[in-house]
């Protein structure tokens, strides 16, 4: 098999007496498109959540390329509280921040779009450039380092023009339609030279034309920026057209995986979207 | 394009001359405008703690209200370093001085410097657990140590070095007009270089939605103490400043009224604007003296009218800037710059009016 990108092993996200996502073990290899999907409240956010260090995993192990990001154990009251299928062993935490994943190459968007709103698209994208600057505030304050800022920009560009957003580049972003508002957010992401990006939901709100512009757009992002994409979708015609392999979560445990035949015709997934036993219907 | 830069450079190299003329015109005949120097160089020292308020409230988010612990740490610094070695038996005089202390002297500039420091340092030691709370209960964290800072400069601990509650006077003046003004322009002009870098572009990302700041890789913590520590530096040097004009300074100098005062400036002008916070500034110290006149005694047709008496002043004041908040409710300048474009704009959008007015 291709080489493992995103590895995630019994990870346990537990709120209180609630768990969230239950042992969720699953890969993701490079070069795959892989999506999440499940019914509402399954659990997909947070295991994103867990992904992207905004939440540290209650149990469980995340490593990416082969590196450990997060890896946490009950402690405290969570030690009495636990209620996990996976019984928890003990191990020694080691959390990563959102930004120093994001630095690895993790890239997100978010289901409700979370985009530097009162600033312009051209700005939106630059901001995600500062991280990889070589730079500190005195030489940035002073412009010693304006051949960074030059280079920060000329890319900015690029790859505003390689996504047909050049033209609206000094557009406020809360005043873009909602469609370009989900573009940007991508943009934005890939301006962080990503090797995997997560989407959450990329498709919410859209009509079946603009999914199946949506589909075609991942797919092409895939191959120009040579990326590994985990995703989580509603959209099932998008999700059984481009997923290369399909993980799907029921009150936070995982109920089926692999590709999207296998798990359009899978019992437990019918019953858990339907919500009824009945006969598979072919 | 490129003319419209040429005409907006020219006019603004006029505008600094024009500035230049008029502070060299006061400072020709100092002793007569007294009263506006001295307008102006407050205004000048308090433009630059609303800036530096405006870079951490209306730049990262962060709404902090330790201004006047900063600005004590600034100005304790400075006139400490220099007042002069001779009259310093005589500052001291009931307390004694620290003998470490008694020859320890300082040019103004190096001075305030290290007032600067000294802010910035302490800014970066409370940083550490006072970052970590939002909005309002990281005002009330500064407010609390703004008001330890004072305690503590007052205590009788410090009597050998701060004069305790007596005060330190005797500090030297400033020589002219121009060494507050452009001290405070340098200071200003550095940070508006800092907030239009890429490290300004990542505090206005953090304000903006400080989630997706972490997930584009910016680290929360160490900019949020970059934003705080700047600002505490520049909001010290300021302190420095208003010691050297105010020439004596004690502890109550520093309430937090001051800090109220600067706030006021900043949500005037508008949150989130350098020239806005500069406007504020002038208007704010200008406005308060102008209004004297309501102080006075006013007497219409023989008749004395009963409202014009000391204190008067001060509602007139107050009535003003609920006006000004209710119905600028952004300030005057909202998150906008000033710009030779847009007040050409507002003049033009004035004229199209009269013009299609004069047509109806």
């Amino acid at each position: 098999m291709a080489e493992n990108v995103l590895h995630m092993e019994h990870v346990t996200m537990q709120f209180g007496g609630v768990v969230a996502v239950n042992g969720l073990s699953l890969d993701v290899n490079k070069g795959e498109i892989v999506a999440l999907i499940g019914p509402n409240g399954a659990g997909k956010t947070t295991a994103f959540n867990c992904v992207t260090g905004i939440y540290e995993p209650t149990y469980g192990e995340v490593s990416f390329n082969g590196q450990t990001i997060l890896r946490n154990s009950p402690k405290g009251k969570m030690k009495k509280l636990y209620a996990g299928d996976v019984p928890a062993a003990d191990v020694k935490p080691l959390i990563k921040t959102p930004d120093q994943i994001t630095k690895m190459g993790i890239a997100r968007t978010f289901q409700n779009i979370r985009l530097f709103g009162n600033l312009t698209v051209f700005d939106n994208v630059l901001i995600a450039k500062h991280m990889r600057a070589k730079q500190n505030f005195l030489t940035a304050a002073l412009r010693l380092n304006y051949k960074e800022e030059q280079r920060m920009r000329k890319e900015t560009m690029e790859l505003l023009e390689m996504q047909n957003l050049a033209h609206l580049k000094d557009e406020i972003a809360s005043s873009l339609p909602y469609g370009l508002q989900r573009h940007l957010e991508i943009a934005r992401a890939l301006a962080t030279e990503p090797s995997l990006l997560l989407l959450d939901e990329p498709a919410a709100g859209m009509n079946p034309q603009e999914t199946l512009e949506l589909t075609e757009f991942i797919a092409q992002i895939r191959k120009d920026y040579d990326l590994s994409i985990f995703m989580i979708e509603h959209h099932m015609d998008l999700v059984m057209e481009i997923s290369d392999r399909i993980y799907v979560l029921d009150f936070g445990r995982l109920i089926a995986q692999g590709t999207p035949e296998e798990v359009q015709n899978n019992e437990r997934v019918i019953e858990a979207y339907l919500g009824v036993t009945h006969d598979a219907e072919d | 394009m490129n003319k419209k830069r040429t005409r907006d450079i020219i006019l603004s190299a006029l505008l600094a001359a024009a500035v230049g003329g008029i502070l060299a015109w006061l400072q020709a005949d100092s002793s007569s405008h007294s009263y506006a120097i001295s307008i102006i160089e407050r205004s000048a020292i308090y433009a630059v703690v609303a800036v530096a308020m405006n870079m951490l409230t209306g730049f990262t988010g962060l709404f902090s209200l330790g201004q006047a612990g900063f600005m004590a740490l600034g100005a304790y610094t400075t006139a400490i370093l220099t007042i002069p070695v001779e009259v310093r038996q005589n500052v001291y005089y009931v307390n004694g001085i620290a003998p470490w202390l008694e020859n320890l002297h300082l040019p103004m500039i190096p001075a305030l410097i290290l007032g600067g420091l000294v802010a910035a340092a302490f800014a970066a030691l409370i940083g550490i657990p006072v970052l970590r709370l939002k909005s309002d209960y990281l005002a009330i964290a500064t407010l609390g140590f703004a008001e330890i800072i004072r305690a503590f400069l007052a205590s009788p601990a410090m009597d050998t070095i701060t004069n305790g509650s007596f005060g330190l006077n005797n500090i030297p003046a400033f020589k002219n007009i121009f060494e507050p003004v452009i001290l405070s322009a340098v200071c200003i002009l550095l940070m508006v270089l800092m907030i239009n870098s890429s490290y300004g572009r990542a505090f206005k990302a953090i304000r903006e939605d400080d989630i997706a700041a972490e997930s584009m890789g910016i680290n929360l913590f160490r900019h949020k103490q970059l934003a705080f520590v700047v600002s505490s530096f520049f909001t010290g040097i300021a302190g420095g400043l208003l010691g050297i004009y105010m020439r004596s300074i004690d502890t109550k100098t520093f309430q937090v009224t001051l800090t109220y005062n600067i706030l006021l400036i900043v949500v005037l002008g508008g949150i989130g604007s350098v020239t806005g916070s500069i406007i504020g500034s002038f208007l704010i110290n200008g406005g308060q003296e102008w209004l004297r006149f309501f102080d006075e005694p006013l007497a219409i047709g023989g008749v004395e009218i009963p409202l014009f008496r000391t204190g008067f002043r001060m509602v007139i004041y107050s009535v003003l800037l609920m006006v000004v908040v209710l119905f600028w409710r952004r300030g005057i300048m909202g998150n906008k710059e000033f710009t030779w474009e847009g007040l050409f704009g507002l003049f033009k959008r004035k004229r199209k009016k009269e013009t299609t007015g004069g047509e109806a």
